[in-house]
């Protein structure tokens, strides 16, 4: 097992270097002259030249590379072209906030969507199934921007529960920023909830076909032991799975959602990194991300061969 | 005429399906009772209704299934009319059921003592407390190591010993009727005969009435004092194992006792004698007897009326309108004696068509890095370890041993799906490359293989039709409508009828998909043909009239057979010779006949006692204990020792035995000499061939 781990990590960390050499080269030939956007158009030639020999972009592209990456590993993840603060310091300030939304999602999320799957599950093609079913699919139908406005206009603006705008300030904490989270993470629920209901019906209805459930029933054991003991044990293992892999992008991946609630999470920096051609905070966004959905993808496999006895890591 | 000592009373029991709007009747109007301390077996073949009064009685029918008259009383009580919770009560206390499937019905997510546990509790003791009954209960199957086993994920164990634990489970609170639902139709024999003698031992002398479903006459008149036979959803009789034995009088019984092989009876010397056509639809059951259609006997007024169940003067209830006569020999009952079964014509000694030279195959164990890295030599599993075999021309070879032996890979490698490691073999004179990529058309066409599953061969989107017009018009260079023609021949010999040539796998069962994938096999007309357990799934007298087909076919055709088969009782029945292979090794080989008698290898031996059979008495049999050992690490010395009854000592610890030679063609693989081994043999109370004696006794 803990081989097992080792050589996972030692891929993730493969993975990420990877990613980090592409994201470098990428963004190194994005179109557009990163001086020239700092300094504007009308900018003189000598002037770009200090600007960008400060900036180290007239050095070769391998060293400029290295000496980047040397800088991100050692927690000086530079200077934003934009804003001339921190990166560091932007970056993680909005991955709080993406985290606190991402916790938030899961907790509606994960109890909500269980729930309605395993109903559905057990009430496999009578009406109930059929109504989860149809009412789950409706939902995914739409896109996250329509179901947030929808949000909106039902619930902050006629019926007043919960604020429109979730630009929350930096350093809110979790219980503070609260009734602003509500919507967005509702929204994203949504988006979840489908998906989720449906691997866990299907999961249901798959296990409860099994002989162990006879045998369990066949103990004379109460129909909620039955499923509660043994049916969701195994039924639930491909949902954890999805669940844990959601994670990343609940992290990196909110950039609609973010918009049009105004949140300022990872997904609207990078929005706003991208139109300011500000290469430093979209490498380090990117990294941040892909290194979110790397260790999520490995939680979900260890939870899963945590949960499953016949599975034996090697 | 309800009576205390009954335990379960099962009085003009009807269940039936919904199917859309149409109801069908799986059981009609069946009474039985069984007194505490008493074993009913219930006999049937697919479609006999047998699982589905099981599982009427357990009040577990499938969501449209449903009693619709009768009554099932246990213990005086109808269990019909008890509401959910009551009869949960009635699952946890009185009625228990062990399965077919021994793995799919243990939790794989929870260890065997929890959910052994759970079986036991009452809701109030302590856990330690409940573990150590848990403990006890799994000594009481015998289980050796009832802490390893309590603590081991169902995946873990042999299908052997997860079967003990379901017994474990289900005797667990001593129930008062104990259902065993072909309780070892997926294990080996040897196995089979373990939890059989288990089953028996447990429930002697207790109070526990046992109800016995199962498809096989022999097991059941080995366990139970009562038999009862279901046809198409009816009782058709109920007798006695010794009346079973001596004179069964429904023609169906008859009929059943004639499809199965007694060890020892040989094709060609005494066919098997299948009853033809097959079961009644429930959507279309006859008017009159259920039977008529397939009797051999049948007259008008049993085609026009359905005969009742009636008593016979030596106890037993029999429904058939001419059981009067079938009792005073007036008529024979028994179906006709197929024409064209020939005897074996294959000369011994003749060209072989057929060989194996030293055929081996590993397949490597990964090594993890850390073993890698101490340079830990690469592991195999030792499949098959050094196999010569050889199948004269039209002639048979029967090869058996347990799952796990090495005989599927063996075929496997003969075929070429699997690529061999080493050793050769030649069809005739050719030798055939290990790959199947590697091997011409011709050679393909001459060797052909019927899987285990059928589902393996058939093409899901190709028609019955197209699968066998193929090979006849690729390999035999028929015309379109010449190749139709043939493939309905081909089916109306397996017994199918020309109209499934335009349906699909889908819409056959698996006893269908089986006979097309026979069918395929000799399409293309093959000079060797490897039937790998292919007839094993199939009911009884499907499964006679295939055995018969083969001897037929091969007659005519002139093809020899590799008969790969765990049933020796079939196996000894077709083939010519026998090899019998152990871990990846062959043990013995010889004829038919000198297999059958002794001196045999200790594990011929024992295989041959474990085979259940309907025309001998007795328990004192020889087991095996334990499971096969592990192919990767392999025994030292003898690789039987670790299980043989007949051990000798260090020798077969250490020392590779030395193959003896005890007539020509016939060898085994043993340090025990012929003779002495002969004497042991025959001496442990042997009789018409096989030895009977209990395992403890051997000498060591
Ligand atoms: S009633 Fe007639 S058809 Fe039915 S089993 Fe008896 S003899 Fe055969
Ligand atoms: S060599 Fe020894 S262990 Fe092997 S079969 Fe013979 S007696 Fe048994």
């Amino acid at each position: 097992m803990s081989r097992y781990v080792a050589r996972r990590l030692a891929f993730l960390v493969i993975t990420l270097l990877l990613t980090s050499l592409i994201v470098f080269v990428v963004t190194q030939w994005l179109p557009g002259d990163v001086a020239r956007v700092i300094l504007g158009r009308e900018a003189s030639e000598p002037a770009l030249a200090a600007l960008r020999a400060e900036l180290g972009l007239d050095k070769p592209l391998p060293l400029q590379y290295l000496s980047w990456l040397g800088r991100f590993l050692t927690g000086d993840w530079g200077t934003s072209y934009s804003t001339g603060l921190p990166v560091r310091d932007l970056v993680l300030e909005r991955a709080g906030n993406s985290t606190m939304l991402a916790g938030l999602t899961l907790l509606i999320a994960v109890p909500l969507s269980v729930f309605l799957g395993v109903v559905a599950g057990l009430k496999a093609d009578k009406p109930l199934d059929a109504t989860i079913s149809i009412g789950s699919l409706a939902v995914v139908g739409l896109p996250e921007f329509v179901t947030g406005l929808i949000l909106i206009e039902v619930l902050a603006l006629r019926l007043h529960l919960f604020p429109a705008n979730s630009s929350i300030r930096p350093g809110t904490g979790f219980f503070e920023a609260l009734p602003q989270l509500v919507l967005p993470a509702l929204t994203a629920t949504f988006v979840l909830l489908a998906y989720v209901t449906r691997l866990t019906r299907a999961g249901v209805v798959e296990e409860m076909r099994q002989g162990y459930v006879r045998t369990a029933t066949l103990k004379g054991l109460p129909r909620r032991t039955v499923v509660g003991r043994h049916v969701l044990r195994n039924a639930l293992l491909p949902t954890i799975t999805v669940l844990a892999i959601s994670f990343g992008w609940l992290i990196g991946g909110l950039i609609v959602i973010e918009n049009v609630f105004n949140y300022p999470g990872l997904g609207r920096l990078m929005t706003f990194a991208i139109d300011r051609r500000d290469l430093p905070l979209m490498q380090a966004i990117t990294l941040l991300t892909v290194l979110v959905f790397a260790l999520a993808n490995l939680g979900a496999d260890l939870l899963y061969a945590a949960l499953n006895p016949r599975i034996r890591l090697e | 005429m309800a009576s205390f000592s009954n335990v379960l009373e099962i009085d003009g029991l009807t269940v039936s399906y919904r199917r859309g709007q149409k109801s069908l009747d799986a059981v009609r109007n069946v009474s039985f009772s069984i007194a505490a301390g008493q074993s009913y077996g219930l006999v049937g073949e697919s479609g006999s209704g047998k699982s589905t009064l099981a599982l009427a009685i357990m009040q577990y029918l499938p969501e449209n299934g449903l009693v619709t008259g009768g009554t099932i009383r246990l213990g005086g009580q109808d269990l019909a009319a008890l509401p959910r919770e009551q009869m949960q009560q009635v699952w946890r206390d009185q009625i228990k059921l062990v399965p077919q499937d021994p793995g799919a019905s243990l939790n794989p997510s929870l260890r065997i003592g929890d959910q052994l546990d759970e079986a036991l509790c009452d809701g109030n003791e302590a856990r330690d407390e409940l573990r150590q009954r848990s403990l006890e209960q799994l000594r009481q199957v015998r289980i050796a190591d009832p802490e390893r086993v309590a603590a081991s994920y169902p995946h873990q164990l042999s299908g052997g010993m997860q079967q003990r634990v379901l017994i474990a489970m289900a005797l667990a609170r001593q129930p008062s009727l104990l259902i065993l639902d072909e309780p070892t139709t997926n294990l080996d024999v040897t196995t089979e005969a373990v939890i059989l003698d288990l089953v028996r031992d447990l429930v002697h002398g207790q109070r526990t009435a046992i109800l016995y479903v199962s498809h096989n006459l022999g097991v059941v008149a080995s366990i139970c004092d009562r038999v009862a036979v279901l046809y198409a959803g009816e009782l058709v009789e109920d007798l006695t194992p010794q009346q079973l034995r001596r004179r069964p009088l429904h023609p169906y019984t008859l009929g059943l006792l004639d499809s199965v092989p007694r060890l020892g009876q040989r094709a060609g010397v005494d066919p098997l004698l299948p009853i033809a056509g097959t079961i009644a639809r429930l959507d279309a059951l006859p008017a009159g007897c259920v039977f008529a259609p397939r009797c051999p006997i049948a007259q008008q007024l049993c085609r026009d009326l359905r005969p009742e169940l009636e008593e016979t003067p030596e106890g037993g209830l029999v429904r058939c309108h001419r059981w009067r006569e079938i009792a005073a020999g007036m008529v024979d009952a028994r179906a006709d004696r197929p024409a064209a079964v020939a005897s074996q014509n294959g000369v011994s000694g003749a060209a072989s068509a057929l060989r194996t030279e030293a055929l081996v195959k590993h397949f490597p164990v990964r090594r993890t890095l850390a073993e890698a890295l101490r340079r830990t030599p690469a592991r195999q599993v030792h499949a098959v370890d050094g196999v010569s075999l050889q199948i004269g021309q039209q002639r048979t070879l029967g090869l058996v041993g347990e799952s796990g032996s090495g005989k599927t890979t063996a075929a496997r490698c003969i075929v070429g799906l699997v690529e061999r490691t080493g050793g050769q073999v030649t069809l005739f004179d050719i030798a055939l490359a290990p790959g199947l990529d590697r091997r011409d058309a011709a050679v393909l066409r001459r060797l052909q293989m019927v899987f285990q599953n059928p589902e393996e061969a058939l093409n899901p989107h190709r028609t019955v039709g197209d699968v066998l017009q193929r090979p006849l018009m690729r390999l035999m260079g028929l015309s379109a409508g010449e190749a139709r023609q043939q493939a309905g021949e081909l089916l109306e010999a397996v017994r199918l009828s020309s109209a499934y040539l335009d349906r699909t796998p889908g819409q056959l069962s698996g006893g269908e998909k089986q006979r097309v994938a026979i069918a395929r096999a000799f399409a293309s007309n093959p000079d060797v043909l490897i039937l790998d357990e292919s007839v094993s799934a199939l009911d009884v007298s499907v499964q006679a009239s295939i055995l018969n087909l083969l001897t037929e076919l091969q007659a005519e055709q002139g093809s020899a057979y590799l008969f790969i088969s765990h049933d020796l009782a079939a196996v000894s029945y077709l083939a010519d010779d026998i090899a019998v292979m152990y871990l990846g090794q062959v043990v013995e080989t010889g004829s038919a006949e000198q297999m059958l008698h002794p001196p045999f290898h200790p594990y011929s031996e024992a295989l041959l006692s474990a085979v259940p059979r309907i025309d001998a008495a007795g328990p004192e049999r020889i087991r095996l204990p334990g499971d096969l050992p592990s192919a990767i690490d392999l025994p030292s010395g003898c690789r039987f020792h670790t299980r043989c009854p007949r051990l000798l000592g260090d020798i077969c610890r250490t020392q590779e035995p030395p193959w003896q030679e005890t007539a020509p063609g016939h060898r085994y693989r043993c340090h025990i000499a012929p003779d002495e081994l002969t004497a042991m043999q025959v001496s442990s109370g042997e009789q018409n061939g096989w030895p009977r004696r209990e395992m403890g006794e051997a000498s060591r």
